[in-house]
Order: C-alpha cells, then structure tokens, then sequence
C-alpha cells in the first residue's frame, strides 16, 4: 500500500500546490500523466522526472529569472479524466506549457484543446498520429515505431538480408509495429514473406515458429511484441533449434527481458535507445554525457532503476526550458516557434533536430542496435 | 511430418497447462455449485510466492512448500471472510464474490510484489527433447505429469476417504448432508483449501513455462474455465481431457488454420462440442451428482 499511497498524496499535494499557488510568480509548466492505473509504469517515472528536475532547474535560479512550478495531475490513463485535467491546466491554472501525456488516448484527446487556447504542448506518447499530420503547437519526444523497424531493416540490409518473417503480438503495442513494418518494408527494399501472430497471454509459440521454420526463403525473423511474449517466443525459438538472425524490439529492451527469456536471448539483436548502455556508450558518443547525467541523477533520487519513459519527460522538459531561454520570456507563440526551431538538442531520447514539418526532430540514429551476449547488452557497430 | 509432431507437442504442453488449472475448479464446483473465479489468483500466488521467496533467499523447492501453505491460508482467508458471510446466498451472488476476491486479490498483489513478469528454473533439465524432429521441453511432461497425480489424488481422496464421501454429499444436497451430521460449513471450507493448493501447485509447475506476474491468473482463469466447461465442469478427468483437448485445438489452429484465429477457431469447437453435449464431455447430470 504505501507507494500507492505516496503516489496518491503526492498527487493531492501537487493539486493543492496548484490551486493555491495561483497568487505567486512562478511561471506555471502543466502535466497530465498516468501516475496510476495501468499505464503507471510510464506515468510514475515521468512524474518523478519532472519533479527532479523541475527542484533541479529552480535550485539553479529558474529560467529566465523566474521560478518553474510543476502542476501535474494523475489521469489514471483514462483519457477523458486527460481531458477534463486539461481544460483545468488551461482555464484555471494558466499554464505556459504542457509536458505530458502519458498515453497516446490521452494526448490525442487533450490535443484540441491545447491546440485552441494555443498552449505548447510536449506529448510524451508513443503513436506516430500525434505529429503527423503536423500540429502547430503539438510536439513529442518518444521515437516511434516505424523508427525501430526502420532500424531494424537498416540492420537486415547491412547483413544482406532482405526477406523477413514477422511474428507479432495482437496486443496494441505488437499490431502497430507490425503494421508499420510491413508499411515501411518495400521502401527499405524489405520482403516480408511470412506472418504470424500470437495472443499476448499465450504460453507456447513453437506451431508459429514451426511454420516459419518451415517456409523456404526467409532469412531473418523479426518479433513486435511487448511484456512476456517475446521472451516465450526466444525461448521457443531456440527449443525447435532456428539459427536465422533473430530481432526484437524496442518494446521489450530492458534486463527483465534477458532475464526471463535466459541463455536463449543470446544472439538476439533489438534497437533500443541509448539511455539503456547509457555506461557501455563510447565517450566520442555526443548522448553519453546526458544519458549518464540522467541515469545518475534518477537512481539516486528514486532508488529505482532507470526506464527510457522518465527519459521522455526529461527530454520535453529541457526542450521546453531550452526555448524559454532563447525565447528570452514565456510568451506562448515566442516559445513555440523556438520549440520548433530546437536544433542539435542532445536528449536521453536522441539528438533532436525539429522544423515546421517535423515535431519530433529525432533520426534514426536515436535508436542503437543492441546485440545480447552472455547475458547482457552489447552495442552492434 | 515433424510439424504435425510440433504441433501436437505445443498443443500437448499449453494443454496440460490449462488442464492443471481446470482442475482447480472441481473440488470448490463439487462442494458448493460454485464457480471460483479467483481460482486464476491462486495459481498466480503460487508462482509469484515462489518466485519472491526465492529471490528472498529461500531454496526453491521449500519456497515452493510456503507459497502452496500461503495460497491455502488465501483460500481458507476468503472461504471464512467473503463465501461464510454470504451464506445462503444463490451459487450466482457467491460467483460474484469470486470475481470481486479475485479483483481484490490481482489488486494486493500488485502492491505486495510488484508489477514485473518472473520466471521460476525448470524443475527438471532445461534442454528440449527431441522426438521425431519435433521438440518437447521436460517441463511439459512435468506438468503432465502433475495434473496426472492431481486427478489420481483426488479420485482417491473422493472416493475413497469419509470426508470425501461427505464432500459429494454436501454437493448432492447440502440439507440432507448437514441432517446426517455432516459439518457442511467446514467440508466447503475444505473445498477452498483444496482448490488453492491444487492452484498453487499448478502456479509453482507452470510458471517455468509461462512465466508469471500479478495478473497472469485472469486469462488462465478464463482458458481453465473452458477446458472445464468442455470437460465438463466438477469432473476431474474432464478438466484434463478438457484442457489437453482445448490446448490441442489451439496448436492446430495455429499450425494449420491461422495464428491470428486459433483462439477463435478453438472456441467454435467448443461452442459446438456444448450445443452438442450441454454438460460437456464427461459432465454428470446436474440433477444426480453423486
């Protein structure tokens, strides 16, 4: 009980902070997030972030010589309980930005409003959906999906690959990055020959395995999957004896993967960002310094291991802040427009680069192929 | 041929997962016409225990031991706290109970461990078996092996001790059993002890294969209650039957038909196989369970 019961008052406290804040100077950054309920393991991280970094910033005399003050709420990844916090981030507490939006739900139905009262807005959710088409005053931070098969396939082609089986999850994570992949496959000279498809509950994949296996042609084996799956479907992998490259995604790249799936995981290769071998990255990398200020700094406030989710917010965060600064005020439009000009911001996320047809700037150099050996991560150059 | 091998080995493994959890259902069914619903959360404690105690230190196989006493002492805890109270209520409104305990029980346990999947070691050898260009990982054949020794346990507990007997007494009629001076109130009770350790045993077995976390017991409930209806629900060799079959059928879906649809494609066959024979393959008659 007692995290959820931190949780909870932390989330009173920071209401009650809002409301009765509204007569001091600080300059007010507003966050919907998905503190608790289902989507917490993304919520919870992103919160703590911004609150680190928000004392962090303040400590170090606030932006533009004015203190930041963070108003977050819990929407519990319920969507319409975003919207609702929303309309009170915009109509009562008056804020000059918005970072947040744990869920894709939840940005998508906060967007218009936003959008209507011309508030930036720094989305921390996954869907491509949210910055295509572009939105004026819309942004985000996390890659994509189609970025990890783009990586992916990237991969294939310097192996000489060029035909793949997919085995996917139904659940949301898998059915979008499979329907990604095999939109992007033919532009990257890909041929997907095979699929298949599992439920992400099910507790033995070798008949789907058994028919890739049997299918002439295919060279390679990609798995979009999150939570459990992808571990059964490597560990079923190696018990009917396939020696084809195997890829995983992003969706599964951290220890518990490796793991759960054990000495089968060896070989398997999977893009992931660079806040995960935040200590194996080379010093000449240009993410190394921040990621490894960011792991640090997180463990050691939190005690809890890192997650590329809090990376999210600290990235929205600092490109909101970067802008503010250059902005040299917090006039809305002024920090806009100079949101969208963020050039070689270096993030936990990648190096962001935005323009007016691009609200998330990052490249496919934002994602690092990752081989495991011997239980752990090694980088593939 | 190796493929059709394959296929039966994985419907052959998933089966016999769904078969020990089926088996859950019997002893609660058959002493109160009660569905448990929360019989997912007993095999999700069994696991999950094992796992935390082991990560706690604790060797594997006395860990094991513990999770199966702690998950008697849930089901007793829910037995005495949520079915007693309701007593006299309709097998409906106590099936509600169930599903509430088992909301309940998903929501402690995601406080008291945490959120993450766990895997337990195989009991027995890691490295697959290879039969005839197909493989089977040892630990199927220990889960086998378990819903076999379950199904012969309780047969013998059922048929062959008193307390037994008076368990399908209180089923048959629960009047007439209080009447003969059966304490019906603890032969329940005993029921949900038996129907927790039978789930806990089925947590610790499978949870090599499919791993566990807080909220693995719900689909494996909802897949365990269809092999037991298939079977045909309160008859031990029916829940395995059921669920070996169930586990078959999605493996050759899978195979044969499509991966996107075996779920569905099973679930025709066991809408169809109902239609067909409502109590299910070996189901008793309602009106002469004895």
């Amino acid at each position: 009980m007692p995290a959820y019961a931190k949780t909870v008052a932390a989330a009173i406290a920071l209401w009650i902070a809002g409301a009765t804040g509204q007569a001091s100077a600080q300059v007010k950054v507003g966050a919907v997030l998905s503190i608790t309920g289902p989507a917490s393991f993304l919520g919870d991280p992103e919160k703590k972030t911004l609150e680190i970094y928000v004392d962090d910033i303040n400590a170090k005399g606030g932006v533009n010589g004015q203190k930041l003050q963070l108003v977050a709420y819990d929407d519990g990844a319920d969507a319409n309980a975003a919207r609702t916090f929303a309309t009170r981030l915009v109509e009562e507490d008056k804020v000059v930005a918005m970072v947040g939006g744990t869920t894709t739900g939840a940005t998508l139905a906060m967007i218009p409003l936003f959008e209507e009262a011309q508030i930036p807005f720094i989305s921390l959710a996954g869907a491509i959906q949210i910055i295509e088409p572009v939105r004026k005053w819309v942004f985000k931070t996390p890659h994509t999906d189609k970025m990890a098969c783009e990586k992916i396939f990237a991969d294939l082609k310097q192996r000489n690959l060029t035909t793949v089986a997919l085995i996917s999850g139904t659940d949301a994570f898998g059915k979008s990055m499979r329907d990604q992949c095999v939109a992007v496959a033919p532009k990257a000279g890909i041929t997907v020959a095979h699929e298949e498809a599992y439920g992400p509950r099910d507790s033995d994949m070798t008949p789907q395995l058994t028919n890739i296996k049997a299918k002439t042609g295919v060279q390679a084996v990609i798995n979009p999957g999150f939570g459990q799956g992808p571990a059964i479907v490597t560990r079923n992998y190696r018990q009917l004896g396939i020696t084809l490259p195997f890829y995983q995604s992003h969706g599964v790249a951290s220890k518990q993967f490796i793991d759960l799936a054990g000495p089968a995981a060896d070989g398997v290769r999977l893009p992931a960002a660079a806040l995960l071998v935040a200590e194996k990255l080379p010093d000449s990398d240009p993410q190394k310094p921040v990621v490894v200020a960011y792991t640090r700094t997180y463990q050691q406030k939190t005690g809890q291991p890192i997650s590329t989710f809090g990376g999210h917010a600290y990235d929205g965060l600092m490109i909101f802040v970067e802008a503010a600064k250059r902005a040299g005020s917090f006039d809305k439009a002024k920090v806009r427009d100079e949101i969208e000009k963020t050039k070689n911001f270096i993030g936990t996320g990648g190096v962001v680069n935005m323009s007016p047809t691009d609200h998330l700037g990052l490249d496919l150099s934002a994602f690092r192929m990752l081989e495991i050996k011997g239980g752990d991560w090694t980088l593939v150059q | 041929m190796p493929e059709f091998l394959q296929f039966a080995f994985s419907g052959l493994t998933v089966g016999a997962v769904y078969a020990l959890v089926a088996l859950g259902f019997t002893p609660i069914y058959n002493a109160s016409d009660v569905i448990n619903f929360a019989q997912g959360e007993f095999v999700m404690l069994g696991g999950m225990t094992t796992v935390f105690l082991g990560l706690a230190g604790v060797p594997l196989p006395l860990a094991a031991c513990l999770a199966v006493v702690v998950t008697v002492a849930v089901g007793l805890a829910l037995h005495r706290f949520a079915i007693e109270p309701a007593r006299g209520a309709s097998a409906v409104a106590l099936i509600m109970i169930t599903i509430g305990a088992s909301i309940f029980l998903r929501g402690a346990a995601q406080v008291v461990f945490d959120k993450r999947f766990h895997s337990l070691p195989p009991w027995i050898g890691g490295d697959a078996i290879r039969v005839g260009g197909a493989t089977i990982l040892p630990q199927s054949l220990v889960v086998l092996g378990g819903a076999v020794v379950i199904v012969v346990l309780l047969w013998a507990f059922i048929e062959r001790t008193l307390i037994g007997k008076a368990m399908v007494a209180t089923a048959a009629n629960e009047l007439a059993a209080r009447l003969v001076g059966i304490d019906t109130r603890r032969i329940v009770g005993l029921s949900f002890a038996i129907s927790a350790a039978i789930g806990a045993v089925a947590g610790i077995l499978i949870s090599p294969i499919t791993l566990t976390s807080y909220d693995v017991g719900t689909l494996l409930a909802l897949k365990g209650f269809a092999a037991a209806m298939l079977g045909g629900i309160g008859s031990a060799v029916g829940a395995v039957v059921g669920g070996l079959l169930l586990g078959l059928l999605e493996a050759f879906a899978a195979g044969y038909v499509s991966s996107q649809y075996k779920d569905a494609v099973a679930f025709l066959v066991i809408l169809i196989v109902l239609l067909a024979i409502p109590r299910g393959l070996f189901g008793r008659a309602s009106v002469e369970r004895v």
